[in-house]
């Protein structure tokens, strides 16, 4: 923030179309850039391939979220009824794992979906309410009917004049640079 | 498209199975901003005079929920019609009935979402919303259930000052984990859902507290292709995660009946037969609301009438497993050779609650027949009076299993009569006005339809429609560029 204002900070496209989209994602991969993105008001198969994009270690946090889950299920049934307060009923063991089985289950349900939900919103940096793409007023689009692809400053290649240059002979209907 | 558009009773025509050509889910010439605009025009307009007479309908049926069920904390559950054997009243039947309900909502987006059931994209929305609201009495109604209200907190695994805990191997407990994992693994579902969808209402808010109210709930969503990877496979496996969990839920739910010994419960048909039924009456409940609010809300081309009678086809097909369980827990009954068991069935056909069990064959095994024929399928007049029987059959059941078993037991010297009492039955409807209120607000505030789910459908269609054209002038000629997603199941 203590940059001053006026700072190119982004560079915007705008295209009419996925397929023109997709065409385009595919040039500004190639020509090596690293932080930059396509904005899409649905997701568009194919584009992960055309990006670059690497799959995702999200089910990693949802595979560690269910193993707690069913860790803590077992443990917190074992301990409460059958170590901290063992407690005879009708002449059943008290550690029965039969019998543990639909809490241990829901937890390993429920903690993984906390892995799927929250670890999606991490990994997305979410929430995050200021994003320099919303001082754009031609960005309101891109949840409705336009396509986008950004390039940031943070990239080595980021140079607004250029960057506007390349994605207009892209095809890009309107470029635009976004100030800080 | 030359050809004149088939129509039933003034609706578009898309039922139709014709090898070779899949028929269009989303109709009329629909692109990206038509379908924001569709949706988010529900949101965006001035609500309607019947918006408001819906809300204050709901309002005042929920008035009589905010009397009768403080009236019967501060009185004591003596107002309510439950007696020596009959200890489960309507709060359990309620309980079961809601729980059911909210069954249908997780298998739309879950189960049909691994399926690829690309025509759940118009319909999950809404049904995900009902589910939430329906599991919210599976919380009301075992908390007034319980007698003592303000104990209710002991179904959980507090550490308190007595250093007791529940007992894991009762099966109301893991029920209170089942009901709880569902509503929450709902929850998260329902609104991640919603987060693209929110921020396209952020991003058309016209004044400053729908930009921030949409834009906190958004969370800052832009649509980013790298988000939208990893969004997608959360939502994989979110679904692939919901999927057994919506199985798990009612077959818990009837664990509560059949782990007993109660003659009637004590049966191991129970868990497929209770899942069978929820979607059943889940279903029903979708199409009750669904019918209506196409029409209000103009969302005709999206819902359309394949969608409706894809539904009506779930629905006959349950309600024939239903009906199937009905026999075969009297085939058991005979055939297992048990005394009080034989006597426990015998007594629920043709004894003191006969009325309630003919009313629930009448209402589940005979009215979803009439689906055989696809005139009913396609009648909107017909499929809404169908939802609403099995609605009502669907309740009757859990009345039949829940009553008619304790009401006659074993010893003819413990049995008795149940009644219910105007606090029952208030209390029963009362919780029709929470849960259609909670809808209407619902219909106002939140996108109604998956946008983005329903785009992508739709760009699929023009691609399709497009590649057809070019197949008929130039053959051997496909556009390059954005590959078609993995054809879907048409449905």
């Amino acid at each position: 923030m203590a940059q001053p204002k006026g700072r190119p900070v982004l560079v915007l496209g705008e295209f009419e179309s996925a397929d023109s989209l997709m065409v385009a994602a595919e040039q500004v991969r190639d020509a090596g850039f690293t932080h930059w993105d396509c904005y899409t008001p649905y997701p568009i198969h194919g584009l992960d391939e055309k990006m670059g994009v690497k799959a995702t270690a999200l089910p990693w946090f949802v595979l560690g979220g269910g193993l707690t889950g069913c860790f803590v299920g077992f443990l917190m049934q074992w301990f409460m009824n059958a170590f901290d307060y063992p407690f005879m009923i009708s002449g059943k063991p008290t550690w029965s794992v039969p019998a543990n089985i639909p809490v241990s289950f829901e937890l390993t349900i429920l903690f993984s979906a906390f892995g799927a939900f929250f670890g999606m919103l991490a990994m997305n940096g979410l929430p995050r309410f200021y994003r320099p793409h919303f001082r754009s007023e031609r960005f309101r689009r891109a949840t409705n009917d336009r396509y986008f692809i950004g390039i940031e400053a943070r990239d080595r290649s980021f140079d607004p004049a250029k960057n506007q240059d390349l994605l207009s002979s892209l095809g890009a209907s309107h470029v635009e640079v976004v100030e800080e | 498209m030359a050809e004149a558009v088939a129509r039933i009773g003034g609706e578009i025509d898309n039922t139709q199975d014709v090898p070779g050509r899949r028929e269009n889910l989303i109709l009329g010439n629909q692109n990206d901003s038509t379908v924001t605009d569709v949706v988010c025009r529900i949101v965006e307009t001035k609500p309607t005079k019947g918006w408001f007479i819906a809300l204050f309908f709901s309002l005042s049926v929920l008035g009589l929920l905010g009397i009768l069920v403080p009236y019967l904390i501060f009185t004591g559950i003596g107002v309510w019609g439950v007696n020596n054997p009959v200890g489960w009243g309507f709060a359990i039947v309620n309980f079961v009935f809601w729980v059911g309900i909210g069954h249908a909502g997780t298998l739309i987006s879950a189960i049909l979402f691994l399926f690829r059931q690309k025509w759940r994209t118009s319909i999950n929305r809404a049904a995900e919303a009902m589910t939430i609201f329906a599991v919210m009495f599976a919380g009301l109604f075992p908390g007034i259930h319980v007698g003592r209200a303000w104990f209710a907190y002991w179904m959980f695994p507090l550490p308190n000052q007595m250093s007791m805990w529940p007992n894991f191997r009762s099966p109301l407990l893991w029920d209170v984990f089942a009901v709880g994992t569902y509503f929450t693994v709902s929850l998260l579902f329902w609104y991640m859902g919603m987060i693209p969808d929110i921020a396209t209402l952020r991003d058309r808010a016209e004044n400053k507290f729908r930009r921030l109210g949409y834009g906190l709930l958004a969370m800052g969503w832009t649509g980013s292709n790298r988000m939208w990877h990893r969004y997608e496979r959360a939502y994989l496996l979110l679904a692939a995660l919901a999927t057994p969990l919506v199985l798990s839920v009612h077959s818990v739910v009837s664990f509560d009946f059949a782990v007993s010994l109660v003659p009637g419960w004590h049966t191991t048909i129970f868990p497929p037969y209770f899942v069978a039924g929820a979607i059943f009456s889940g279903f029903a409940m979708v199409v009750t609301l669904l019918v209506p609010c196409r029409a209000i809300f103009g969302l005709k081309e999206i819902i359309t009438l394949r969608h409706l009678e894809n539904m009506n086809k779930i629905i006959m097909v349950t309600g024939l497993m239903v009906g199937y369980a009905y026999g075969i827990e009297f085939f058991i009954a005979w055939y297992g050779g048990n005394a009080v068991e034989k006597f426990t069935f015998q007594n629920r056909a043709f004894g003191q609650y006969a009325w309630a069990y003919w009313i629930m064959v009448s209402c589940n095994v005979i009215s979803p027949q009439i689906y055989w024929f696809k005139k009913a399928r396609t009648s909107l007049v017909i499929m809404f009076i169908v939802s609403i029987f099995v609605n009502i059959g669907m309740w009757f059941e859990r009345f039949v299993i829940t009553i008619s078993s304790l009401a006659n037991d074993f010893v003819p010297s413990a049995w008795d009569y149940y009644k219910p009492t105007f606090v029952d039955i208030g209390i029963l409807i009362g919780a029709f006005g929470l849960f259609f209120t909670m809808f209407t607000l619902f219909c106002r505030f939140l996108p109604f339809i998956a946008i983005s789910e329903v785009k992508a459908v739709v760009a699929d269609q023009n691609r399709a429609a497009e590649l057809a054209l070019l197949h008929s002038t130039q053959p051997g000629e496909a556009p390059s560029g954005a590959e078609p997603a993995p054809a879907g199941a048409g449905g």
